[in-house]
């Protein structure tokens, strides 16, 4: 099979808008999935709701797509029920870490055998534009319109603190280290989350100075800086840029998981 | 051979959940109703099933949901703050058709009220509480007897109907202890299976499609948005919006007959005593007190879909007296299908009605 044998044809074109980089996150995501060798009949993907949780509404496998910030939840009773089943969860940054942030961490710490994909866009897309847990500081959202003033949420370190097996952030420009990272995911028994930061042109690079995806992409590239190099820059004392953000493997462990097949 | 206990209601309830095969059980503590998870979690593991305790009610009603989707029969059990939070994922429930078990052992509210004590305050927010139009199942036991027989016919008829159904009971029959006779096997109606071929959300003469069970390659896509027969996302054509909503409501008024469960007492009285769950039980005194007179007494053990031709049982009836631990919920819905005057008997704080109260409410209205 080829990846694109996991979508509905029947259900294409996605409702995303030009330049959008879910379908990015969703090719990879598949990808994954079909170099593993896991069948359609056996994976299950479940999303909650958002721009992002469309993304099980267009794979061909049976799918679940739930209520706003509880896919965890459903996920969870499906794993647990039947560990022999694959389950993949797609959530979008308001979905796992606002609403939903209460399961998000809990099933980090149940560490049930999952893999979690975060599109990290930085906002609300679906409602158009509204403030999420990770907005940036003085970034302009229809509900932050002088710029938001609030933290800002580091999901991956979340996840690690949680207790998750296995976290790995990247963005829709690394498409090979996001492809090997949602590999890994579905290899590891217990959780995983893979958060992808994502371009929105349309709700959050419109307002914000990133207007053609492109800006998105560039800002995505050369403000990602690898955990390993991350490392050593601090190690040896020297500055790292306030705006960068670190990228690659946070964890991969083995800690006692939840619904993992016998 | 049938065996003899003396068992709490909630006991009962999760013995009678586990006699009706339930295989999954998710939950979050909250008294009154707590045992019942508590004697899941002791059997459940036994038999090959599975207990979770979530974070909170709204993920314990959304595990439910998920392990019913790969086949489980599958229950929850909560009381009135637990309760309001279930309430989007239940909507959920009905939208996707997904068979589920919900305990509501009541307690008084609003808010954390009475957590020690029964009430009947949440029989409306069972049938209405989500967001848009629906119907469901809901059961109330009046015994710990019924405890255990209502939670069973709860999966059997969430199983053949697709709806979730509830088992209303109250801290009174949830706490109570009696005579419990657990039978050897119950029969419960299964889930019937989509046949090949068939679109997921194509529904035969009865309403109901065949459920596509996850992990069985049938590639069934399942969601909250207004649906297709596909079970494709179609939210913003009208009339098919009009169509699913109006198949939902319809499989479950059309089998009202079928669903009902009441019991008839005195079917030639002229003053007549309609109860579900505890009230039942001062009915039943007040009965055995006079024995000369002929007082009827309508009891329903499913109050949800509302049987309003049992009101036809008391075809010489000058009044119907509806005792309720809530302020009329119930006697608000007979109302609406006779000429009857109906008579509410409110009784709040945690307390049954006594018998007396009963006999007041009689005399004041003949
Ligand atoms: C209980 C509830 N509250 C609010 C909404 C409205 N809503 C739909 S999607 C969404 C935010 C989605 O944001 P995110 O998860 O980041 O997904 P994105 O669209 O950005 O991919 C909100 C608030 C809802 N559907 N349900
Ligand atoms: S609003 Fe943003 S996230 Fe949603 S489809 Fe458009 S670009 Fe993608
Ligand atoms: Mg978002």
């Amino acid at each position: 099979m080829s990846f694109r044998d996991w979508y509905r044809a029947d259900r294409l074109p996605t409702i995303y808008c030009a330049g959008c980089g879910n379908g990015t996150v969703i090719n990879c995501a598949l990808h994954a999935v079909d170099t593993l060798g896991w069948r359609w009949e056996d994976t299950i993907f479940v999303s909650g709701i958002g721009c992002s949780s469309r993304a099980p509404g267009y794979i061909r496998t049976d799918s679940l797509h739930t209520t706003h910030g509880r896919a965890l939840a459903f996920a969870t009773g499906i794993k647990l029920a039947r560990p022999e089943l694959h389950v993949v969860v797609f959530t979008g940054d308001g979905d796992l870490a606002a609403i939903g942030g209460n399961h998000f961490i809990h099933a980090c710490r149940r560490n049930v055998d999952m893999t979690v994909i975060c599109m990290n866009n930085w906002i609300y897309g679906m409602t158009g534009g509204q403030g999420s847990p990770t907005t940036p500081r003085g970034a302009i959202t229809t509900t932050t319109p002088y710029g938001s003033g609030e933290g800002v949420f580091d999901l991956s370190a979340l996840a690690v603190a949680a207790g998750a097996n296995h976290v790995a952030r990247w963005t829709s420009y690394h498409v090979k280290e996001l492809t090997n990272a949602i590999d890994a995911g579905l290899r590891t028994p217990g959780f995983s989350l893979i958060e992808v930061l994502t371009q929105c042109p349309t709700a959050y690079g419109r307002r914000n100075k990133l207007r053609e995806v492109s800006d998105t992409i560039e800002y995505l590239k050369t403000h990602a800086i690898l955990l390993q190099r991350y490392n050593r820059l601090v190690a040896e004392g020297k500055p790292v840029p306030e705006d960068m953000f670190t990228v690659g493997e946070f964890v991969r462990r083995n800690r006692p998981a939840m619904g993992v097949p016998p | 051979m049938s065996r003899v206990e003396f068992m709490q209601g909630n006991t009962a309830c999760a013995e009678g959940a586990l006699a009706a095969g339930c295989g999954f059980f998710a939950g979050y503590p909250i008294t009154p109703s707590t045992e019942v998870a508590e004697h899941m979690a002791a059997k459940l593991p036994k038999r090959k099933g599975v207990f979770v305790q979530m974070e909170d009610e709204i993920a314990s009603i959304a595990a439910v949901i998920g392990a019913s989707w790969t086949g489980a029969r599958a229950m929850t059990a909560t009381s009135g703050p637990g309760f309001s939070l279930m309430m989007e994922n239940l909507g959920y429930a009905v939208m996707t058709e997904t068979p589920c078990v919900v305990v509501n052992i009541q307690r008084g509210g609003p808010s954390t009220g009475q957590p020690t004590l029964g009430a009947q305050g949440d029989m409306l927010q069972c049938r209405f509480g989500s967001h848009g139009d629906y119907s469901i199942i809901a059961l109330s036991p009046s015994s710990v007897q019924e405890m255990f027989e209502l939670t069973a016919k709860a999966f059997s008829l969430s199983e053949r109907y697709r709806v979730p159904a509830f088992l209303m009971g109250d801290e009174i029959i949830g706490h109570m202890r009696e005579r419990l006779t657990i039978p050897d096997s119950v029969e419960v109606a299964a889930r019937r299976r989509l046949e090949p071929g068939t679109l997921p959300y194509t529904a035969g003469e009865d309403g109901i499609p065949g459920f596509p069970t996850f992990g069985q390659g049938y590639g069934v896509h399942v969601t909250g948005l207004t649906h297709d027969e596909r079970g494709y996302p179609a939210a913003t054509n009208p009339r098919l919006h009009e169509k699913l909503v109006m198949r939902l409501v319809h499989k479950v008024e059309s089998a009202r007959k079928e669903m009902a469960d009441y019991v008839v007492t005195n079917p030639g009285a002229e003053q007549v005593f309609i109860s579900y769950g505890a009230p039942a039980r001062s009915v039943f005194q007040l009965l055995h007190d006079r024995p000369g007179e002929e007082i009827g007494h309508l009891r329903l053990r499913v109050v949800w879909p509302f049987p309003e031709f049992a009101l036809g049982e008391f075809p010489d009836a000058k009044t119907f007296l509806v005792p309720e631990m809530n302020l009329g919920q119930v006697a608000r819905e007979i109302q609406r299908h006779t000429d009857v005057p109906v008579i509410p008997v409110p009784r709040l704080g945690g307390d049954l009605h006594p018998p007396a109260m009963l006999a007041k409410a009689l005399e004041a209205s003949r």
